[in-house]
């Protein structure tokens, strides 16, 4: 192993460590100690266990707790059960790349203008019911809790058209690395149908690639608050929203108890994640009793009909949604129960709220630059893997997940105690860096297989050919990945798009992008202009992945092994 | 002429006027950073247009930092105490009122007593118990400055409603023969809070009670016609009661796509202005019950730490302003009401307020009624509260 | 030129050694061959001799070049050539510039470079494709290909993995033919290790078993 491979492993680990973990554990330290009641700026110097008593009082814990508990893993099992059904009911007609195609604009919609819109198809007086009205002779909208309902359903739903396609994604990507058809086409001549072969074959090989996305839509689904707000129930609303509003309620002293809920939350989130480990246990026991009683089984063909139905639907109120933000950007007057709108404008673009585009500004500065950050670093962790000749020890996969599995409320607020207390101002390098704390993850996500999958030997070859290290990564690795490591970039500016409670806590309120301008607007009631802050949002990271596509099929356009995709 | 008006009185050089020149030339080249409600668009454009005023004659600049809610503001405050940073800190002006003020009073977080150097506070009635010398009961004490009057009304939809309740009381009937048709926002929000206040000072035996901070006593023996009311009221609501919309903004989108007839707002004109936006339909209409309703002054206030203090202080002027006031009483512009006192405007600024336009929907002063007085802030929170434990299921 | 391998043994970092300690002498233009049953570590072996033994694996023994030990070198240092049995020609590069990668430095000029790589386009058989896309390439042109891009290094080695096995019948006789034509002519020492014994015959060189060790 060569000693300049391990000072890279070396420096890379350390801005890991330092850069983003050692905040987040400070950050949770803070919070840990408000939440056993020590919080010195409010004269509070004593340990106790008041606040989680005061949390446990108040009123509607209980539900919301259960709320949180329900549609986190609901949305989370359901969504998983309806991509696998999809997915081995179409797989053999769809490729990666036709799917990546087909699921980008679902992908890079940010949660709260996809809630935004779907809380208008769906609504008693949205689209939906405006298409039935005529027929069924409503003058006026139903009284029925569709959205915001006590259960939960509404706020189900909202998250299952978002994870959903990620899910697809990263099984469509997963099963590109397995024999799937010969797999098949063998269990399928030993008698059993597709569906058993998918079930008792395929899927035991795809879970172990996809266990560590499914951890990661279960943190977000168990923590999420923007889209809870917005299609959730209210009274009581799951544990993350009223966490965030307890966090900013007029009483600064509810800061002790909303302190002990984040780290109830924290706690939530690990024993979700526990359980999904007992079912995978379980799972693996049972699968392989009925593995080995060699039972073709019935058909699971319908089973796997309804759940591509289901996700059709899904996907087709999804795509309503993001059309009907697009209609409301340029309408005026649209009442019930109206089909379009009565009157059009394009004042919500051009009027003087029309401040979007310094949001515009500000949000395609905070991408590129968290997104460029964030390639570097995940970049140079890979290169040093290479140099070092060393697959990934769990624990550094765990390190680069964090950020993801700790809920963001969890920290936030003490990672900002703490970084004011260093003496750093809070602002743009502020937000940049906290972004980067949640959009590193997902670009290795999205860049460690590709690199993996890149022909070792085609670098033995580069190294016998004299190229050293330096030379090997910018003239073959990275020219050879730009399609991959462009796709990586996309992913990060669209997170760092859609990220909310970093730029709102570390920007003191100052940096304005087009989430925390759609966010605050969306408090107030114009669809219009939420509108226009939604399609931008969903604009920009379509742009991005517009871009990553359309860059190496220009530069690669006379290489026919790399310009149709692959890699 | 505010510059004139400046100079000339540095020339007289008391000592309180040459403090205000050295405010005003410590202020020069500063960023305000103003936090302040951003879901009202005109309320934004109306900042904005602040801060270009301010910039033109004092070199003042302004930069909304646009909230959801205004506790953030408070809470970025704490954590900047937390963290020790006790100058420079990030919130140079908030909007504020109620709660929020008396939190941050009591945990000395505010920046003052500065109101009554402002040259523009002698058009300010500053005497005990007038309307922008208590927040909720709780005495301003130079803490924060006015900038505008709030005025709980109701809209409804004159279009499907012929006519409005026109007492708390008459909502039970009103919302047993039109089921599913009336809601308010939940009690967590401010204008939710409000409505049960409105009902409550209407509905209480003794309603002296609601201005002396709350005690056990006093609350069950006033409260209690309140819950018999809201437990006939609640069932007939939208959604059975057993949600709520999240603001007074969410609702109003709920009347504008006809899945209520009645909404709730602080501000009289907003219905006009909000017609004149497109985002009601025109045949919206104001009311208020019988008896008047409760009425509250917004303030701005410094935080302890701010950065800009002094640039913050010639905002807080220049809001008094009566040209400023005049301009934001503009039903094309704002709309809403002025915080001066009429009696102390000269001839020139009274007749800029009496030359505003007018609307359909705008109420004239006499249809809105007598003002209500705030409960003392204590009453609020004890009311949510229970609220919260009787209603949060 | 010529490559000696003294005692080289290989072993898991833990475990038993893959096989016995190796000691062979390859001397200019000769092709040794190194047969062995699959899984005994022959790709393992010229990994070690090539540098890029993957960790958790250490080498014993010792790399000689000209009798100058390369043992503790990095691959790029070591002038160590190697050739798979697919070409592994650079996907984003031209089939000119893939030659053109491995062509040392010390040669200056554009001209000249030029020059030196459509001389060895001509050799293969490959005049006028300098533009080419690789992936246009049939699956002999791409194995010559891969084979001058070797040879422009100026290994003073050869390594070879197998190198004929994904070629059909008619082309890997061609290919041997044009292989061992080149490491002759040029007196450069080459290991290679297979499967196929008529490999080992065109080679024409000794053959070495590689032996799994038995734990005694």
């Amino acid at each position: 192993m060569s000693h300049e491979g391990r000072l890279l492993r070396a420096a890379v680990l350390a801005a890991v460590a330092l850069g983003l973990i050692a905040p987040i554990a400070a950050g949770l330290w803070q919070t840990g100690r408000a939440a056993f009641g020590v919080l010195p700026a409010l004269g509070r110097d004593a340990v106790s266990l008041g606040p989680w008593q005061d949390l446990a009082g108040l009123p509607g814990f209980a539900t919301s707790l259960r709320l949180t508990l329900v549609t986190g893993l609901g949305a989370t099992l359901l969504s998983l059960l309806l991509a696998t059904g999809f997915c081995a009911a179409v797989h053999a007609r769809m490729t990666r790349i036709a799917g990546a195609r087909m699921l980008t604009p679902f992908l890079a919609i940010p949660h709260a203008a996809m809630a935004v819109g779907l809380a208008f198809v769906l609504a008693p007086s949205g689209w939906i019911a405006r298409m039935i009205a005529p027929l069924a002779g409503w003058e006026r909208p139903p009284d029925i809790a569709i959205v915001n309902d006590g259960w939960g359903l509404a706020l189900m739903v909202g998250l299952m058209v978002k994870e959903v396609p990620f899910l697809l994604l990263v099984i469509l990507s997963a099963l590109s690395q397995i024999p799937v058809a010969r797999h098949m086409a063998a269990g399928r001549a030993l008698g059993y149908g597709r569906g058993i072969v998918w079930i008792k074959i395929i899927m035991p090989q795809v879970w172990p690639l996809i266990r560590l996305p499914v951890w990661v839509v279960l943190a977000y689904a168990l923590s999420v608050v923007d889209m809870a707000i917005i299609l959730g129930p209210s009274n009581p609303p799951t544990l993350a929203v009223a966490l965030t509003r307890w966090f900013f309620d007029p009483d600064p002293l509810m800061i002790l108890p909303a302190s002990a809920g984040a780290i109830l939350q924290a706690g939530i989130v690990a024993g979700g994640v526990a359980l999904l480990l007992m079912l995978e246990a379980a799972g693996r026991r049972l699968g392989r009793w009925w593995l080995r009683r060699g039972g073709r089984g019935l058909s699971a063909e319908p089973g796997l009909w309804a759940a591509s139905a289901a996700v059709m639907v899904l996907m087709a109120a999804g795509a309503l949604a993001m059309v009907s933000l697009a209609v409301w950007s340029l309408a005026w007057r649209w009442s019930f129960p109206q089909i379009l709108p009565q009157s059009w404008s394009l004042k919500p673009w051009t009027g003087a709220q029309g401040g979007w585009m310094r949001a515009l500004g500000n949000t395609a500065l905070l991408a590129g630059a968290t997104a460029g950050l964030s390639l570097a670093l995940a970049i140079a962790w890979l290169e040093g893997e290479d140099r070092a000749r060393r697959a990934r020890a769990p624990w550094a996969e765990a390190l680069i997940y964090l950020p993801l599995l700790i809920p963001q409320i969890g920290f936030l607020y003490g990672l900002n105690v703490g970084f004011l207390r260093i003496g750093l101002p809070s602002g743009i390098w502020a937000v940049i860096w906290a972004q980067t704390l949640f959009v590193f993850p997902y670009v290795m996500i999205a860049l460690s297989d590709p690199w993996r999958a890149l022909d070792a030997r085609m670098i033995r070859a580069a190294a016998a050919l004299g190229a050293g290290p330096g030379r090997r990564l910018w003239t073959v690795k990275l020219p050879v990945l730009l399609r991959p490591i462009l796709t990586a970039a996309a992913i990060g500016v669209a997170v760092s798009v859609a990220q909310y409670l970093p730029t709102l806590f570390m920007g003191a309120g100052r940096v304005a992008t087009l989430t925390t301008e759609a966010v605050t607007l969306s408090s107030g009631s114009d669809r219009r202009v939420t509108g226009v802050y939604a399609t931008l949002q969903a604009g920009l990271p379509f742009a991005a992945y517009l871009a990553a596509f359309l860059i190496p099929a220009l530069v690669h356009r006379n290489r026919r092994a790399l310009a149709g995709g692959g890699a | 002429m505010i510059r004139l008006f400046a100079l000339a009185l540095s020339l007289f050089a008391t000592p309180a006027l040459a403090d205000w020149q050295q405010t005003l030339d410590a202020a020069r080249g500063q960023t305000v950073y103003w936090s302040a409600w951003g879901g009202d668009a005109r309320t934004n454009a109306f900042i904005s247009w602040v801060g270009e005023r301010t910039e033109a004659l004092y070199g003042v600049r302004v930069e909304q930092v646009k909230l959801s809610d205004t506790a953030e503001a408070v809470t970025r405050v704490i954590s900047e105490k937390a963290a020790g940073r006790d100058e420079g800190g990030s919130v140079d002006l908030i909007w504020i009122n109620g709660p929020n003020f008396l939190a941050m009073k009591a945990q000395g977080l505010l920046h003052g007593p500065f109101v009554a150097d402002l040259p523009n506070a002698r058009y300010l009635d500053l005497g005990p118990g007038s309307p922008v010398s208590v927040d909720f009961t709780v005495p301003v004490e130079g803490m924060e400055s006015p900038w505008r009057l709030a005025r709980f009304v109701f809209t409804y939809d004159s279009a499907r409603v012929d006519a409005p309740p026109r007492r708390m009381a008459d909502f039970v009937d009103w919302a047993a023969a039109h089921p599913g048709r009336f809601t308010h926002p939940g009690p967590s929000n401010f204008m939710g809070a409000t409505f049960l206040k409105q009902a409550l000072i209407e509905l209480a035996p003794d309603a002296s009670v609601l201005q002396d901070p709350v005690n056990d006593a006093a609350f069950d023996a006033a409260t209690a016609p309140l819950w018999d009311w809201y437990d006939a009221l609640r069932p007939n609501l939208w959604r059975g009661g057993r949600t709520f919309p999240e603001n007074e903004s969410v609702q109003q989108q709920l009347l504008n796509d006809g899945e209520v007839d009645i909404a709730m707002s602080f501000d009289p004109a907003s219905a006009a202005a909000v017609i004149a936006d497109g985002l009601l339909p025109e045949s919206v209409r104001v009311f208020v019950p019988e008896g008047g309703s409760i009425g509250n002054v917004s303030f701005v206030a410094i935080p302890y730490n701010a950065a800009n203090a002094e640039g913050a202080e010639v905002v807080a002027n220049f809001l008094l302003d009566p040209a400023t006031q005049a301009h934001m009483q503009n039903i094309e512009v704002l709309g809403a009401f002025s915080v001066l006192d009429p009696s102390r405007l000269d001839a020139e600024a009274s007749a800029a307020f009496d030359a505003l336009p007018t609307a359909p929907a705008l109420p004239d002063l006499a249809e809105l009624g007598p003002t209500l007085l705030e409960p003392h802030a204590s009453w609020m929170t004890r009311l949510t509260d229970e609220w919260a434990r009787r209603y949060v299921e | 030129m010529s490559l000696d391998l003294d005692a080289l043994c290989i072993r898991p970092a833990t475990g038993a050694a893959l096989f016995r300690p190796l000691t062979l002498h390859v001397p200019p233009g000769e092709v040794v061959t190194v047969m062995g049953p699959s899984g005994v570590g022959k790709s393992t072996l010229l990994d070690a001799i090539g540098g890029h033994l993957a960790h958790g694996f250490r080498a014993s023994g010792r790399v000689r070049l000209n009798g100058r030990d390369v043992t503790g070198l990095p691959a790029e240092a070591r002038r160590i050539g190697l050739m798979f049995q697919d070409a592994l020609l650079f996907p984003h590069l031209s089939v000119g510039d893939n030659l053109a990668f491995g062509l040392p430095p010390g040669l200056r000029g554009r001209a000249n470079r030029r020059a030196a790589v459509e001389a060895a386009l001509a050799q293969a058989g490959l005049a006028g494709l300098y533009a080419r896309d690789p992936a246009t390439l049939s699956g002999g042109q791409r194995a010559r290909a891969a084979l001058m891009r070797t040879l422009l290094a100026e290994p003073a080695a050869l390594l070879l993995d197998e190198p004929f096995s994904n070629l059909d019948a008619g082309l890997r006789q061609e290919m041997r033919d044009f292989t061992f034509g080149h490491v002759t002519a040029r007196g450069v020492p080459a290991l290679m290790v297979t499967h196929d014994p008529e490999d080992a015959a065109a080679a024409g060189g000794p053959v070495v078993a590689l032996k799994g060790y038995c734990p005694p």
